[in-house]
């Protein structure tokens, strides 16, 4: 599985490290009840298929949304995280 | 069909002509007392367990693909009781005691080899952890006996001992730990449970659950609408599709854990063996080859495959381990889809919906739990209580804080 980081172009598997499911954008705020918070923390969709995940770029400290596909090991696309602006 | 000795010596004597399959092939019912989704090693035990300790034999098991095709198939098949944590400590007690019986009682030869687990330690530190989890084992009522160098140097003579980086202090050495014949396992149960009545139905996919007011009464299949007042799905690394066919979402990400096999080899590994400064775990099956994993690979995933970086992080532990194996060639390498909670421990419950159980989240551990997985869900389906020793297994404890975090890494996805 090689990713493709939209700075530093097509790079090893190991340079990266995977934080989870792209829903850790959508934390819940200062008002959010504990349901919401264990939602969001640990409830999962777990998709056989396409998912879309934040993925760090260890050398460069570059946050990812990749959208991969899990049942393939399938890379779709990547994006910026900052650009992603959820 | 009773196996023994004797009967191996007449059907030898007589061509082999008495062997017969070891359960039948039903048709689904329209209706059942109980329906067990998942026909693997914790479904399997779950239905048997149903059947012989709470008389409930009007009961089927309905499995998408083949008995036994799943995790049960395809891990590295270690059985061991040596957990620290309240919750997980009696749990595997109790599992590995019933292993100690299960070929009596199953009339099954599981090939169970209590050949010793040694978990080696490389520094102070890690000798005060393992010192510390060996008198939790001892307290919990199980063996462990801690070694130092020399005495690691006796029973593993063919380690490295002489590398400066990883130096060898000693091993926990937990001597009625060991291994098993995996598929032996899921087809032991699976004889059991028929020789009791339940209906083993393969090729029967479940497409969707009877849901009526809130509470579930029966499933979908590829066969046909089947009923039944309690369902119990028990499906790991698919537990999330399955959650999802019922509405709801559990805490589980389904993870690749990728094994490895050498060609069959010479008796030469005599215990199963896991290093402390890497992750790589070891030991021979009875055909000779040396079976060894590692880690997770880190990524969600169904491919039953895994990637390049962990293989070689775990031949690479192997060789600064016990370069003596560097000559063996690679037969196989494969990976099985591991449900992963965010604490590394599973769960025994009700589900948020009424008459539906749920047997999940057993990562990268489901195998020795396989026989005390089967006797706790069958408790919980059959009296709605929480076994004893599966009381702590709650669906809601990350939401509660009550997490069982084995290894102390926190209780968050990505770090089991």
């Amino acid at each position: 599985m090689r990713i493709t980081c939209p700075l530093n172009g097509e790079r090893d598997l190991r340079e990266f490290t995977i934080m989870g499911s792209v829903d850790y954008l959508d934390r819940p705020g200062q008002d959010g009840t504990i349901e919401a918070l264990d939602d969001h923390l640990h409830l999962r969709d777990n998709p056989a298929g396409e998912t879309r995940e934040l993925w760090y770029h260890d050398p460069s400290g570059t946050w990812l949304v990749v959208t991969r596909n899990t049942v393939t090991h399938e890379i779709l696309s990547t994006e910026l995280a900052m650009e992603v602006g959820k | 069909m009773r196996f023994s000795a004797l009967r191996i010596l007449k059907e030898g004597l007589t061509g082999n002509t008495g062997w017969g399959p070891l359960w039948r092939t039903p048709e689904p019912k329209a209706s059942y007392d109980a329906i067990i989704i998942g026909g693997g090693g914790h479904g399997l035990s779950t239905a048997y367990y149903l059947a012989k300790n709470h008389g409930l034999t009007n009961i089927a098991v309905i499995e998408k693909g083949y008995l036994g095709g799943g995790n049960v198939g395809r891990n590295t098949t270690i059985v061991r009781a040596n957990y620290m944590l309240p919750g997980n400590s009696e749990f595997y007690s109790h599992s590995l005691k019933l292993w100690e019986g299960m070929e009596a009682d199953l009339n099954f030869n599981a090939m169970h080899s209590q050949r010793g687990i040694i978990n080696l330690f490389h520094s102070d530190g890690q000798r005060d952890a393992y010192a510390r989890r060996g008198n939790a084992m001892i307290n919990q009522g199980d063996d462990a006996i801690l070694l130092d160098t020399q005495g690691c140097r006796k029973l593993l003579p063919y380690l490295d001992y002489d590398q400066t980086r990883f130096p060898i202090y000693g091993g926990l050495y937990h001597k009625r730990g060991g291994t098993a014949r995996h598929d032996a396992v899921a087809w032991g149960y699976a004889r059991g449970a028929d020789q009791l009545g339940v209906d083993l139905i393969q090729q029967c996919e479940v497409t969707g659950f009877l849901i009526e007011n809130g509470v579930c009464k029966g499933v979908q299949t590829t066969r046909g609408d089947i009923r039944a007042p309690k369902v119990g799905m028990v499906v790991a690394g698919r537990s999330g599709q399955v959650a999802e066919m019922a509405g709801f979402r559990l805490p589980v990400e389904s993870h690749v854990l990728q094994a490895f096999v050498t060609e069959g080899l010479k008796p030469c590994i005599d215990h199963v063996i896991t290093y402390g400064m890497g992750h790589f775990y070891i030991s021979q099956s009875d055909k000779g080859g040396l079976v060894f994993g590692g880690d997770l690979d880190y990524y969600p995933s169904y491919a039953q495959r895994g990637n390049l970086p962990m293989a070689e992080h775990v031949v690479e532990a192997g060789m600064t381990l016990m370069p003596m194996i560097g000559k063996a060639k690679m037969l196989r390498s494969w990976g099985g889809i591991m449900d992963m909670t965010p604490d590394g421990s599973p769960i025994i419950d009700k589900s948020p919906i009424e008459g539906l159980y749920v047997d999940a989240g057993w990562c990268y551990g489901g195998f020795k739990a396989v026989p005390a997985s089967g006797w706790c869900m069958a408790h919980l389906m059959a009296t709605d209580h929480s076994h004893d020793v599966a009381k702590r297994f709650r669906l809601d404890r990350f939401r509660t804080g009550h997490v069982i975090d084995e290894e102390s890494t926190g209780s968050q996805h990505n770090l089991h």
